[in-house]
């Protein structure tokens, strides 16, 4: 059993052995397989290519990397077991806060599901998980100065908003589908 | 602060240099900074425990990062020099059929990596011709419907609740797609400069608008 006190991101350990599905291994597989293939077909395209890639990620780091530390504080002083507390009762209130946290946390999801699954153990209902895992997913307060540089101010907060309404009927109808 | 030498602009690089430091990160410094000094308490004072979990997760996040995002972004800038425009636009621009939605679903499942790796791409796909509408689809299956997420989730929340859930999604977050490009005012377009290029940008437009 996970130490509930611990920081979130310690519920990645998880006891069972379960692939974390971090995809680690896909993504740099076909990262290798696309540049080789390329590299192969030109080599002067493959350069611009790459490099144009790399330019663009040495650009947002800084945004990027202030954005993580900023999160991983918030984590780190925020024990699950008190989201448990707030998410794992009846009603309407664990609902509504599911929505809220997910919308505002950036969780990786090799930390969310297992997380989910515990809030679930501890009497989360699926309604509000699935609110909860929903925006955790699509709605990211948290990364919207990163999305307003790429997509636009306008583009961005109308996403974000809509999919805090998507996320809603989600859950809703999960209320339904599955009780 | 010794003589004429200082006034020039080049004798004085450490500072220049510092400057173009602070400029480049802004406020994004402070959380940073903020985060090593936790961290730094923790490692020198030891038994401070809001240092420790913060290192661990800040090093769990730096990880994904350092795996994913110039992964994603050499991806990015191959689709950008091999990927002709013209057939991004047929099959996924504003012209194109419902088949478009099984292309973006596509494309979103199949790929791995957080969010914010996301973004780049729709960006690339929108220069390249993809209309608004399937931008948003791409967004929508990437965030949550990606398939090694979802076999991931299989494994904690159990098959039905996956399936269920993805399912519910693409029903919802398709048709919030179209709704999204209605809202928006016509003629919206997405910003000209992305992060890390300044000057391409001019002779990277192709000519052919229209098919």
């Amino acid at each position: 059993m996970v130490d509930l006190e611990q920081g979130i991101l310690a519920v990645r350990h998880d006891p069972e052995g379960r692939w974390d599905g971090s995809s680690v291994e896909i993504m740099l597989s076909v990262v290798g397989f696309a540049l080789v293939a390329s590299f192969i077909a030109s080599r002067r395209k493959t350069l611009a290519g790459g490099l144009r890639g790399l330019k663009m990620c040495w650009a947002i780091l800084p945004m990027l990397l202030g954005l993580i530390a900023g999160v991983s504080i918030i984590l780190a002083a925020v024990p699950p077991a008190s989201l448990a507390r707030v998410i794992g009762g009846e009603g309407p209130l664990p609902f509504v806060i599911a929505l809220l946290v997910g919308s505002v946390a950036l969780i990786p999801g090799v930390v969310a599901y297992p997380l989910a699954a515990l809030l679930r153990d501890q009497g989360a209902s699926t309604p509000v998980l699935a609110a909860f895992i929903t925006t955790l997913m699509m709605v990211g307060i948290v990364t919207l100065p990163l999305e307003i540089r790429f997509l636009g101010r306008r583009v961005a907060l109308l996403r974000n908003a809509l999919a805090f309404g998507g996320a809603v009927i989600v859950a809703v109808v999960m209320a339904v589908v599955v009780p | 602060m010794s003589g004429p030498a200082a006034s020039s602009p080049v004798q004085s690089p450490p500072r220049a240099r510092a400057m173009r430091f602070v400029r480049r990160w802004g406020s994004w410094l402070i959380p940073v900074a903020a985060a090593l000094l936790l961290w730094l308490w923790s490692a020198v004072f030891g038994g401070f425990d809001l240092g420790a979990r913060t290192a661990y997760t800040l090093t769990g996040f730096l990880k994904e990062v350092a795996v994913f995002l110039p992964a994603m972004f050499i991806l990015v800038g191959l689709f950008d020099v091999w990927v002709p425009r013209r057939m991004v636009e047929r099959h996924v621009g504003s012209a194109a059929g419902p088949l478009a939605i099984v292309w973006m679903l596509l494309l979103g499942t199949l790929q791995a990596g957080p969010l914010y790796g996301a973004f780049p791409v729709a960006v690339a796909l929108y220069r390249k011709g993809a209309s608004l509408r399937n931008v948003f689809i791409y967004l929508g299956a990437f965030s949550g419907l990606k398939i090694p997420m979802l076999t991931f989730e299989v494994g904690f929340l159990g098959w039905r609740f996956s399936v269920v859930r993805a399912t519910v999604t693409v029903v919802v977050f398709v048709p919030l797609a179209y709704l999204l490009e209605r809202v928006l005012p016509a003629g919206t377009r997405l910003p000209e400069v992305t992060p890390g290029e300044k000057t391409e940008r001019p002779n990277a437009q192709p000519q052919e608008v229209s098919s």
